[in-house]
C-alpha cells in the first residue's frame, strides 16, 4: 500500500467517524441545553397545576390531559384500524392483486405528507364536512360539531400515525411461523378462526408496538391539530368529545411566538419541552424493547 | 389386503410449470400404516399432503385426477375442505405447538369444532394424551406452555392434538427426523398402537422405520410411483431393479 492510499483511507475513516459523532453531539447539545433551562421549573407541582398569571406562571398540567386523552382517542382509532388492514393485507391480498398493491401505495404515501396537509385535510373532511353535515342535520344548523375539538384534532391525528400502526402489526403477523398456521387449519379450523386464535394472539406485541409508537408520534405532532382542536389556554378541562383541549407541542409554541413576554416564559418552556421529550423518549423505548422481544421469538 | 379407505386414481399435480407428481393410482387399505419412501424431492411429501389439500394452501399449485376418501372424492367443488381436515387428522415433520398450554393445544380442535362443556374438555384433552402416550409425563403440568415440553414430548403432545378431533386417517410427514433414538422409539411404537383404530399413512426418510412400522410400502421416484405392495416383500424382493437399488443404498 503505498503513501497516497493510506492518507486517503484514514480521511475517510476520520471522515466518517466525525459525521457519527456530529450525530451524538447534536443530541448531548440538545438534551443539555433543555435539561438546563428546564430543570429549575420542572416539578411535581408543575405537571399538577393549571397556568397562571397569563400563562406567564404556573403548571402545565391541562396541556398533559389534553395530550393524553388526544392520543388515546387517537389509539382507539388508529389501532383497529390499522390492524385489520394489515390483516387483510397479508392474510387476504394476494401480493399481486391491483388492491393490495393500490393499499400499499395509499399507506407509504400517507407516510410522507407533511403534517399540515393533515391539519388542513382533517380541517376540511372532519369539521367542515362530517362535523357541519352533523350540526346541519341532527341539530337544525346550531353550531357544535362543526368547529374544532378534541374528536376531530383526535381523528386526524389517527389519519397520521395509521402508516406506523399498519407497517408494525403487518410485520408481527408475517413472523408467525407458517407450521403454526398449518397446524391450525389441518385440525379443520377455518381461515378465519385460524387469523383469530393463533396469529392476532401471535403478533399482540407487533401490535403493542405499533400502538406505542403511534402514540409517541402523535404526543409530538402539533401540524395536524394547529386547525383541528387544539386551544391555547383554557380554564377547564376538556369533558366531552366536542370540547378544545391544551397539548403539549401547541403549548410549547405559543409560549414560544404568542405569549406577552416570550423572555420571560423561557424556563416553562424548557420544561414543557423536557416533559414532551421524556414522555416520546419513554414511549420509543418500551417499543424498541418489546420489538426486540418479538424479533428474537420469531427466531 | 383390507377395504381400501382412500383410492387414488391418476393423480397428477403441477407447481407451476414443473410436474411434481406424474399420474399416481394407490389404494391405502383402512386400518393399516402405509409408508411411503423415496429419495428427497420424489414427491413423497406432497403427494401426502395432497391427502388432505394442505396444498391448497400454495399458490400456483394444480391438481388433476381424483383422491376418493370413502368413495367421495375430496376434490370435488362441493367438498367442505374444513370438514375433511377434521376427518384427516395431519402430523408434521417439525413438531409445531401452539405457543400456548398443553391443554390449550390438544384442546384447540375440539374448541373450534364448539365444545365449551368444561368437562367434556377435560375428558377429551385426558384421553387424548393418554392415546399419545405422554400423558404421565404432563398431567401435573397441562397448564404450563407447550413450549417447555422436550422435542419428542412436543411431537407426541401434536399427536395427541391431532387425535383429539376424532380424525379416521392420520397423516404423518417425517414425523420422528427430527428427533433422538428414543423419542423415536416412542413414537414408532405409538404409530403401532394407533392403526388398531386409526388409517396412518407415513413419509420417511428412515428405511428401517418403513421396515418396522408400516404394513404397506410405497417407494416414490421423480414424482412417479414406482412400486407399491407389502412392506415384508418391498424390502426382501421388490419387483422393481430401482426399488432394489434404493433399499440397498445404491443411490438416494
Amino acid at each position: 500500500m503505498n503513501r497516497k492510499t493510506r492518507i486517503t483511507g484514514t480521511l475517510f475513516i476520520g471522515t466518517t467517524a466525525f459525521s457519527a459523532f456530529l450525530i451524538i453531539a447534536v443530541i448531548i447539545i440538545l438534551l443539555v441545553v433543555i435539561v438546563i433551562g428546564g430543570k429549575d421549573t420542572f416539578s411535581w407541582k408543575f405537571l399538577t397545576s393549571f397556568p397562571q398569571d397569563g400563562m406567564m406562571k404556573g403548571g402545565i398540567f391541562p396541556a398533559i390531559y389534553g395530550t393524553a386523552l388526544l392520543v388515546l382517542i387517537m389509539s382507539v382509532a388508529a389501532v383497529p384500524f390499522g390492524t385489520i388492514t394489515a390483516i387483510y393485507l397479508t392474510e387476504y391480498a394476494s401480493e399481486k392483486s391491483i388492491l393490495a398493491q393500490t393499499i400499499r401505495f395509499a399507506v407509504r404515501t400517507l407516510a410522507t405528507v407533511p403534517s399540515i396537509i393533515f391539519g388542513l385535510f382533517g380541517l376540511g373532511f372532519f369539521i367542515k364536512f362530517v362535523g357541519g353535515e352533523m350540526d346541519s342535520v341532527f341539530l337544525g344548523g346550531q353550531l357544535k360539531w362543526g368547529q374544532p375539538n378534541i374528536l376531530w384534532a383526535s381523528l386526524t391525528m389517527a389519519l397520521l400515525t395509521l402508516p406506523v400502526v399498519i407497517v408494525s402489526v403487518e410485520e408481527a403477523i408475517r413472523a408467525v411461523p407458517r407450521e403454526m398456521r398449518e397446524a391450525s387449519l389441518a385440525l379443520g379450523a377455518t381461515k378465519w378462526e385460524t387469523i383469530r386464535r393463533i396469529v392476532i394472539p401471535g403478533s399482540r406485541s407487533g401490535i403493542m408496538t405499533g400502538t406505542i409508537l403511534a402514540i409517541s408520534r402523535g404526543a409530538g405532532e402539533v401540524a395536524p391539530i394547529l386547525f383541528t382542536g387544539a386551544a391555547y389556554y383554557l380554564a377547564s378541562l376538556p369533558t366531552s368529545l366536542s370540547d378544545q383541549f391544551m397539548n403539549l407541542g401547541y403549548h410549547i409554541y405559543i409560549m414560544a411566538t404568542q405569549s406577552a413576554n416570550v423572555d420571560q416564559t423561557l424556563p416553562i418552556q424548557f420544561a414543557t419541552t423536557l416533559v414532551l421529550l421524556m414522555l416520546t423518549f419513554m414511549l420509543n423505548l418500551t417499543a424498541v424493547i418489546i420489538r426486540s422481544r418479538l424479533r428474537r421469538k420469531a427466531k | 389386503m383390507k377395504e381400501a379407505k382412500i383410492k387414488i386414481r391418476d393423480l397428477t399435480l403441477f407447481y407451476g410449470e414443473k410436474m411434481a407428481l406424474n399420474s399416481i393410482n394407490i389404494e391405502i387399505p383402512g386400518n393399516e400404516v402405509t409408508a411411503f419412501i423415496g429419495p428427497s424431492g420424489c414427491g413423497k411429501s406432497t403427494f401426502l399432503r395432497s391427502l388432505n389439500r394442505m396444498n391448497d394452501l400454495i399458490p400456483n399449485v394444480r391438481i388433476k385426477g381424483e383422491v376418493l376418501v370413502d368413495s367421495l372424492n375430496i376434490y370435488e367443488k362441493q367438498i367442505d375442505v374444513v370438514n375433511l381436515r377434521k376427518k384427516i387428522g395431519m402430523v408434521f415433520q417439525k413438531s409445531n405447538p401452539f405457543t400456548k398450554s398443553i391443554f390449550e393445544n390438544v384442546a384447540y380442535g375440539p374448541r373450534i369444532n364448539g365444545i365449551r362443556d368444561r368437562k367434556k374438555l377435560n375428558e377429551i384433552v385426558e384421553t387424548s394424551l393418554k392415546k399419545a402416550f405422554i400423558w404421565e409425563e404432563v398431567k401435573d403440568r397441562l397448564h404450563d406452555s407447550a413450549m417447555g415440553l422436550s422435542g419428542g414430548q412436543q411431537q407426541r403432545m401434536c399427536i395427541a392434538r391431532a387425535l383429539a378431533v376424532n380424525p379416521e386417517i392420520i397423516l404423518m410427514d417425517e414425523p420422528a427426523s427430527a428427533l433422538d433414538p428414543i423419542s423415536t422409539a416412542k413414537i414408532e411404537e405409538l404409530i403401532f398402537e394407533l392403526k388398531k383404530n386409526y388409517t396412518i399413512v407415513i413419509v420417511t426418510h428412515n428405511m428401517q422405520q418403513a421396515a418396522r412400522v408400516s404394513d404397506l410400502t410405497a417407494f416414490f421416484y421423480l414424482g412417479e410411483l414406482i412400486e407399491y405392495g407389502k412392506t415384508k416383500k418391498i424390502f426382501t424382493s421388490p419387483d422393481k431393479k430401482q426399488t432394489e437399488d434404493y433399499i440397498t443404498g445404491r443411490f438416494g
